[in-house]
């Protein structure tokens, strides 16, 4: 099984809409192991100018992960799951996510290539506010290994 | 909060180490929804060929970032943030695993007020992740 071609260029409906929780953004900062009061303290936050807590530079991933199932779960898109090594991971931020957003984000799968056997694809997330303006975008390079 | 004409490519900005246990690749699993077995059960990393259970790379690329953030004070202020992941971080069930970081002045934009911070990520002695590079907004002094 090899990654279909026909994937490149794919545009996936958007995910249900995400709400930001502050205890979710707490967790996921005691997680990555960040101790800014602003990722934690509401009145720190808003002292540094910001609505509420700010999720760690991370947070997408967390979106990104919903759309990314969408893709593993396209009938056609001859990815082994258990074949994928995440590459490459970026996020680029137009705003900082914070606590009470309700975000969309959506998939789109921008190249899909083959090298040495293995299969390239590159899935990239725009993730928008509900009022559809830009928050960030999570761009994955996944490996998937071919037949050894 | 640091000024950006203070700074000098090559410069030491921060620095830190982490100390992993199987406790935190938990924690990490819960908060992002990341539940892939290799990542707290020997059986299944095993089983497809590892030699044990190993740090998301997520988790690596999520605390690499810290001392950054701490040292420009503000995490909104980190506008991009890529890596490559080229070795996994195996954490012992009894002794963990300890992950150093060191972030350096890569590229300074004084006109855009930003600045491109370079990590170097270590574990064991080797370097985990590839072009590790951290976009920062700074003011001027």
């Amino acid at each position: 099984m090899s990654v279909n071609p026909e994937l490149q260029g794919r545009a996936f409906p958007p995910a249900p809409p995400y709400l930001v929780g502050r205890e979710k953004v707490r967790e996921f900062s005691r997680a990555v192991f960040a101790t800014s009061p602003i990722n934690h303290d509401v009145d720190a936050a808003r002292a540094a100018g910001h609505a509420d807590v700010v999720a760690p530079p991370t947070f997408a991933i967390v979106l990104q992960e919903t759309t990314l199932g969408q893709l593993l779960a396209e009938p056609d898109s001859g990815i082994d799951f258990t074949r994928v090594v995440h590459g490459d991971q970026r996020f680029s931020y137009s705003r900082p996510i914070v606590a009470g957003d309700l975000l969309t984000a959506q998939l789109a799968v921008t190249s899909v290539k083959t090298l040495g056997g293995h299969g390239l694809v590159t899935a990239e997330t725009t993730i928008t506010d509900s009022d559809g303006v830009h928050v960030a975008t999570a761009v994955s390079a996944l490996v998937v290994r071919g037949d050894e | 909060m640091p000024s950006i004409d203070d700074l000098t490519v090559g410069d030491v900005v921060a620095e830190a180490a982490f100390g992993l246990t199987r406790d935190s690749l938990v924690r990490y699993a819960g908060a992002s929804g990341d539940f892939n077995p290799i990542h707290y059960r020997d059986d299944v990393a095993t089983s497809v060929g590892l030699p044990g259970v190993l740090a998301h790379g997520m988790l690596t690329m999520g605390l690499a970032v810290q001392p950054v953030v701490d040292w420009i004070g503000d995490p909104a202020r980190v506008t991009d943030y890529q890596v490559r992941f080229t070795r996994p971080v195996l954490v012992d069930p009894t002794d963990g695993a300890s992950v150093g970081v060191v972030a350096k002045v890569g590229q300074l934009d004084s006109d855009a007020g930003t600045a491109r911070i370079d990590l170097t990520v270590t574990f064991n002695g080797e370097t985990v992740l590839g072009k590790a590079q951290v976009r920062v907004a700074l003011d001027h002094a």
